[in-house]
């Protein structure tokens, strides 16, 4: 099965990767970004989107991991990582066996 | 605990110590299913803390120097060039299984390279040239890295819920059906006694 990437994010930090092939959707806000992670998610396999917009969008995004399509990675934007990757997987771990066992903090 | 509601007879017994086995079988081998699980997915989440270090500091690395080598060039320019990309790439999206868990597999499709950047514009600059080369470069661990974390959740969910599953087993499932086989025990004990008690009297009247 093949399938196409996607990237969401405020103009300047998805720029680059529209120069490298992958289909890019700016928005400006969350709620931007929500209406587009609605129309593509059937489209398109592998979607990044920008720490800024996946964090309030939090809840809406775990409808995503029910299905191992589509695959939704946030990323970093141009203004560098916020964290907010590292607290998901902290959470997914803290869920899943109860104790930290990467960040001891 | 509460004992289930069933008649104290002999088939009833039979049928909960049959359920009882099953109850207890399961038990163990949900247990080792879930054990399994954990192990693998402390694995994963180690690679996956990796990987998410590594493209966090290289993407924010090529978005920064980005931004500055597009500073360079007039927007409207920059926009035009990078508007009609001539490359689409795409994705091999398949499915693998961690224990029983369905998650993704993805490869990136590397028939479609071309030489050379995408576009043809002597207005970009080197500089962006660079970051646009750099960008295409980390891609394939960016999608390592999603799939990696999308294998995280699903087994997070997983483990998760097999944990319920021994949990109601081991707490509700097997305790109940124990108290209940117990009582039955018990009941069909004293209905034993009875009748040879009964037995007696009679003997002895006649």
């Amino acid at each position: 099965m093949t399938g196409k990437m996607a990237i969401v994010g405020d103009g300047d930090s998805i720029t680059v990767f529209k120069a490298a092939g992958v289909a890019t959707f700016p928005a400006e806000s969350d709620v931007k970004a929500r209406e587009i992670l609605r129309k593509i998610a059937k489209e398109y396999k592998i979607i990044f989107l920008t720490e800024e917009l996946a964090r309030p969008l939090t809840e809406f995004l775990k409808r995503f991991d029910e299905e191992p399509y589509p695959v939704v990675l946030s990323i970093p934007s141009k203004a560098g990582s916020s964290g907010y990757g590292t607290e998901v997987l902290k959470s997914a771990m803290e869920r899943a066996l109860g104790v930290d066992i990467l960040f001891n903090n | 605990m509460a004992r289930l509601n069933v008649n104290p007879t002999r088939m009833e017994l039979k049928k909960l110590k049959t359920r009882l086995n099953t109850a207890v079988r399961g038990h163990k081998l949900l247990k080792d299913k879930s054990d399994e699980m954990i192990r693998r997915f402390s694995v994963i989440i180690k690679e996956n803390k990796r990987l998410r270090d590594e493209v966090e500091k290289e993407l924010s690395e090529v978005l920064r120097q980005f931004s500055v080598a597009r500073s360079v060039t007039p927007a409207y320019k920059a926009e035009t060039a990078f508007a009609m990309p001539s490359v689409a790439l795409s994705v091999e999206c398949g499915i693998s299984s961690i224990m029983g868990v369905e998650v993704p597999d993805v490869q990136l499709e590397e028939s479609k390279k071309t030489a050379g950047l995408p576009y043809a514009y002597p207005e970009i600059t080197s500089e962006a040239d660079y970051s646009v080369e750099c960008a295409v470069k980390l891609l394939p661990k960016m999608i390592q890295l999603a799939q990696t974390e999308k294998a995280v959740r699903l087994l997070a969910d997983e483990i998760e819920r097999n944990k319920r599953r021994v949990n109601a087993l081991e707490y509700v499932m097997i305790p109940q059906l124990e108290e209940t086989i117990k009582y039955i025990k018990s009941k069909l004990d004293e209905n034993e006694r009875a009748a040879v008690v009964r037995l007696m009297k009679v003997k002895s009247n006649g």
